[in-house]
Formats: structure tokens, C-alpha cells, sequence
């Protein structure tokens, strides 16, 4: 299930990702975020439950956001826009 | 020569640069975006077709123009987007750009660094599918999302009204309004809001309009909790009546926006309490010269005035900045400007008195709510701390962490602030500051160093 809803815009070519593994698609000028919240419903698990999150200013400033790509960046989804073959995995979190 | 740098490409920034390049200076213009603009006129990805007027609506005129303002002086400035100024010292910032650090000299330095939405947490706030009121705006703006097929608004300030009618106009189910301020205090801001009649017709126009569509207000409503388990499944919400309950998968909620402050306090600003803005601020003048010599102040980083403030506030600046180093300046627009802002300080007085700031707050927010969200630290942690005799913000966060995660209490500084204030029974004014720390985002490792 997406937790975010496309209203406009529509009309823009695919782009092939994956996601934790999975082959997805998304839209040229998505950001990681839109990307990943299209075709589902967290970016990360938190650092002391493991509870899911996905994001919350969507402006670089709370830092919930972060997800790993294939060549081992760290990168803010937020602010990142998506390229073609980004390989794109969530880390779990960790709980206590 | 060491050039004048520009902190920030939204409105107060980019008025800053075109004030200076009329003057045949050529400053350095640092952006963390990849387009200018700020966050009120972000712009879309360039592959996005919507027009203007779509994306801003009645600020369309004012965000094209701002847009194009930037557009025409890219060759006469030193403009760098995408990158983060993640320190500041006495002479120097230094920055990211992809992946790369680098270090700027300046000689004088306009600090245009904006806003963040202001957040009193409520419990189920982490869940995914609640998001601030500003970030509620970007998805649409930005990249043509809702953040949800059912969405609540919630919380107070004028962005509440704005962003939930931007939603239902894009074609967004919005299930309710729940402004936390009652309408008795907006009636008594009337007097204030009067002296801006074309922004004050703009908030009754969004309102009229959600009613008009069926969309239910509610006025002096709380947002209680957010309910579900991987995600938001409902809300309870209450009022003089009792508690409601509603079903929605998405709430977007703030309290009104707080100033980003951390480079200025890097700087070595002097800061001191804003009871209107409730927080601490970096002092200025009123052309926008801080405490610090080479250090100058413009638009809702140094306190929350709006985009037009903001752009007024940057030419003002600048014009601080020529005149420090010797240009003349007519000092008609300086007065002009200067008096133009204590008009919006008016009416910004009355937005306060409008979407008053909810004082029970802390009170009523139970020890299990969580108000750190990078480091899960709750209210009743926060508050024992508070029992063992600490009192003074930043030695809570040692003991407890709340404000010390990724974030650096951007989101929870406020509502930290309130919780200390409350259990230890004094003002807020009276905890003190919780201090900066560069780097004021967090870097990647083995960063690069450009020579």
C-alpha cells in the first residue's frame, strides 16, 4: 500500500528502481521519499524501537528520512531525487 | 578580496543578492535547495508542468517574480545551489556540495536561513502518514502528492488554512480542520490583522472556502492522539463538547513556524527571548545588523515576519552591508523599508494573538508522549530529569538526550522547552537556550576536501 497519493503531475516517464531487493517504478522528478511512499507505507525504522517512520518535515531538517543506496551513501529521501537503477534499502532501526 | 556571502535563496536571500549586484558587488549565494526560492516559493522539479498560479495562487505573481529575479542575476553572482553551510565561524563557513567539503571566507555574511514548522507533539506523532503543516505543503508543491487519501489538519497559524485549502483544491479528501485557537481570540485579533486588509481577506477567503465546500472547521479543537500501527488509522480531537473521534490515514499539524537559528549562533550572535515569537533570537537592528560586526540578519531565520517581511528585510540588509562598506545608499528606501516592516510586525502581532499559542500544552501532555522523535525520549523522561533537579535545557538534554539527536532539537526544542518549563515551574524564558552545534546536519564519512 502507498502512503502517499499522486494528485498531479502524472504525466512524466518511469523510472526502474529497487527497493530493499524488489524491482519498483517511480516518475522522473520524484524525490527517494515520493519514490518509496508511492509503493509503500515507511523509509526506516527507528533507532530505539525499530517502529516505522517516514519522514516528517519533507525539508531536510528532521533528519527521519535517511535510507541507504547501493554505493553505501546515506542519503536524506527528503532531498534526494531518483536516478535510474538506484538501489534503495531501508534499514530496519534497532530496538532496546 | 574576501566577498560578502548570502546564507539562504529564499525571499529575504534572494532581494539580498540583487541589492548588492545593483551595486556592483558580487556576493556568494549559498542554498541547501537545488532551486531557489525558500520554502513558501519552492519550486517544482523542471520536468513539472503546473502552472504558477496553481502552485502558489494568490502568491504567483510574487513567487515568478522572485523566481525570475534569480534566474537574471545567476551570471552576476557566485550562486551556489545544493550546498549546506554545516559551520560558521568568526570569518569563515564551511560547506558541503555533493559530497565535497569546502571552506568560504567572508567579509560580511547575510544569515537568510528561514523556518521550520513549530511542533507540540501529540501521541502517535511518529507515525508514518503524519507530517508537519509545511511538509504537508511541499509534497503537494513540490511533487505533486497528498500526503494521504484522508487527510486532517490540525494544529494553528495561518499555513493550517492554507495548506488544507491547497489540498481540497488540488483534489485531496479533507476530512477536517481542527484549529486549536477559538474563535473569541481571532475576533480579538481583529484590530492587529487590520493592518494588512489584503493578507487578512486572504486567511477569511481560505476559510469561507473550506466551509463552503463542506469541509468541516473546528475551531478551539485539540488534536488528542493519533491512533494506528504501522500507520495513521484515526484521530481523537476534542473540545468544550468532549472527545471526537476520526477516521483519516494522514494528519499534517504545527503550532506556527520557529526561526533557524543555529548558524547565527555559530557566528557568535547575541541572542535574547522573543516573547511574540516565544523563543530565542538572534538581536538585530533594525536594518538587520546582529551583534557581530560582519554578521547580518534577514527574514524568518531571525524571526517569523513572513515572505514579504523577509524579501524587505533582505534588501535591507544588504543595504546595511553597502553602507557598512562605504557605498551610499538612499536612505528614503531605508526608511521605507524599515517602516513597511513595522507595519507587518502589526499584523504579525495580531496573527499571534489570532492562532494563540496553546499555553496547557505541556500540562496536558502525558508522560508517554514521545518529544524527541530521533532519540524516543518522552515527556515523563524528560520531566524526571526535571525531579532530579535539573532545569537549565541544555543539561536535560545531557541527562536525557531529548534535543540531542540527528535533528538538534529542531523539531522538539520547542516542545522540549515547554516540558522543562512546566515541571520545573518556571517561565520558559527562564531554561535557557539550547545551544548549536556545528556540524548543524550531520555529514557523511570520509568527506572530501576541496583544496
Amino acid at each position: 500500500m502507498a502512503l502517499l497519493k499522486r494528485l498531479a503531475e502524472g504525466d512524466r516517464p518511469a523510472v526502474n528502481f529497487t527497493l530493499d531487493g524488489q524491482p519498483a517504478s517511480a516518475l522522473l522528478g520524484d524525490t527517494v521519499l515520493t519514490a518509496v511512499l508511492t509503493c509503500s507505507e515507511h523509509l526506516r525504522g527507528s533507532d530505539f524501537s525499530a517502529e516505522p517512520r517516514a519522514g516528517f518535515c519533507l525539508m531536510g531538517a528532521c533528519q527521519d528520512c535517511w535510507v541507504r543506496l547501493g554505493d553505501g551513501r546515506r542519503v536524506r529521501a527528503c532531498s534526494t531525487l531518483l536516478e535510474t537503477d538506484h538501489h534503495i534499502t531501508r534499514e530496519p532501526g534497532r530496538s532496546l | 578580496m574576501k566577498p560578502v556571502v548570502i546564507i539562504g535563496a529564499g525571499p529575504a536571500g534572494i532581494r539580498a543578492a540583487q541589492t548588492l549586484v545593483a551595486q556592483g558587488v558580487r556576493p556568494v549565494l549559498l542554498d541547501e535547495a537545488a532551486r531557489g526560492g525558500g520554502q513558501i516559493y519552492r519550486r517544482q522539479p523542471a520536468n513539472f508542468k503546473r502552472s504558477a498560479v496553481k502552485l502558489y495562487g494568490f502568491e504567483a505573481r510574487k513567487a515568478k517574480a522572485l523566481h525570475q529575479t534569480l534566474d537574471t542575476l545567476r551570471e552576476q553572482l557566485d550562486y551556489r545551489p545544493d550546498t549546506l553551510v554545516w559551520n560558521a565561524e568568526a570569518d569563515a563557513l564551511d560547506t558541503l556540495h555533493e559530497g565535497r567539503a569546502a571552506r568560504i571566507e567572508f567579509s560580511r555574511v547575510i544569515v537568510a536561513t528561514g523556518a521550520t514548522d513549530r511542533i507540540l507533539p501529540v501521541q502517535g506523532w511518529t507515525l508514518p502518514g503524519v507530517y508537519s503543516l509545511g511538509a504537508a505543503q511541499i509534497a503537494l508543491k513540490f511533487q505533486g502528492c497528498a500526503i494521504g487519501e484522508r487527510v486532517v489538519f490540525a494544529g494553528s497559524g495561518p499555513l493550517l488554512y492554507l495548506v488544507a485549502y491547497q489540498y481540497a483544491k488540488a483534489g485531496a479528501k479533507v476530512v477536517a480542520v481542527l484549529d486549536s485557537s477559538p474563535f473569541s481570540a481571532q475576533v480579538r485579533a481583529l484590530p492587529g490583522l487590520l493592518s494588512q486588509p489584503a493578507t487578512l481577506a486572504k486567511g477569511i477567503y481560505y476559510r469561507s472556502w473550506l466551509s463552503a465546500h463542506g469541509i468541516p472547521v473546528h475551531q478551539g479543537a485539540t488534536l488528542q492522539r493519533i491512533d494506528g500501527e504501522q500507520r495513521v488509522r484515526s484521530l481523537n480531537w476534542s473540545d468544550a463538547k468532549g472527545e471526537h473521534q476520526l477516521a483519516c490515514d494522514a494528519v499534517a499539524f504545527a503550532h506556527g513556524l520557529r526561526s533557524e537559528t543555529q548558524l547565527a549562533d555559530l557566528l557568535g550572535c547575541e541572542f535574547a527571548w522573543n516573547p511574540l515569537n516565544r523563543a530565542w533570537l538572534p538581536q538585530r537592528d533594525r536594518a538587520g545588523r546582529s551583534s557581530v560586526a560582519e554578521v547580518y540578519l534577514a527574514g524568518d531565520g531571525a524571526g517569523i515576519m513572513g515572505a514579504d517581511a523577509a524579501e524587505m528585510a533582505g534588501e535591507r540588509a544588504a543595504l546595511a552591508v553597502l553602507e557598512d562598506n562605504g557605498h551610499p545608499i538612499a536612505p528614503q528606501r531605508c526608511v521605507q523599508l524599515e517602516q513597511s516592516l513595522t507595519r507587518i510586525n502589526t499584523f504579525r502581532k495580531g496573527l499571534e494573538q489570532a492562532f494563540i499559542f496553546p499555553e496547557h500544552w505541556a500540562a496536558n501532555t502525558a508522560d508517554e508522549v514521545m518529544i524527541c522523535r530521533c532519540e524516543e525520549v518522552r515527556a515523563g523522561d524528560i520531566r524526571q530529569v526535571v525531579r532530579e533537579g535539573h532545569w537549565e535545557i541544555n543539561r536535560v538534554k545531557a541527562h536525557c538526550r531529548a534535543g540531542m539527536g540527528r535533528c538538534q532539537g529542531r523539531m522538539c526544542g520547542a516542545a522540549t522547552a515547554e516540558i522543562i518549563a512546566g515541571e520545573s515551574q518556571r517561565a520558559v524564558s527562564q531554561i535557557g537556550r539550547l545551544r548549536a552545534q556545528a556540524p548543524v546536519k550531520p555529514l557523511p564519512f570520509g568527506l572530501e576536501v576541496e583544496s
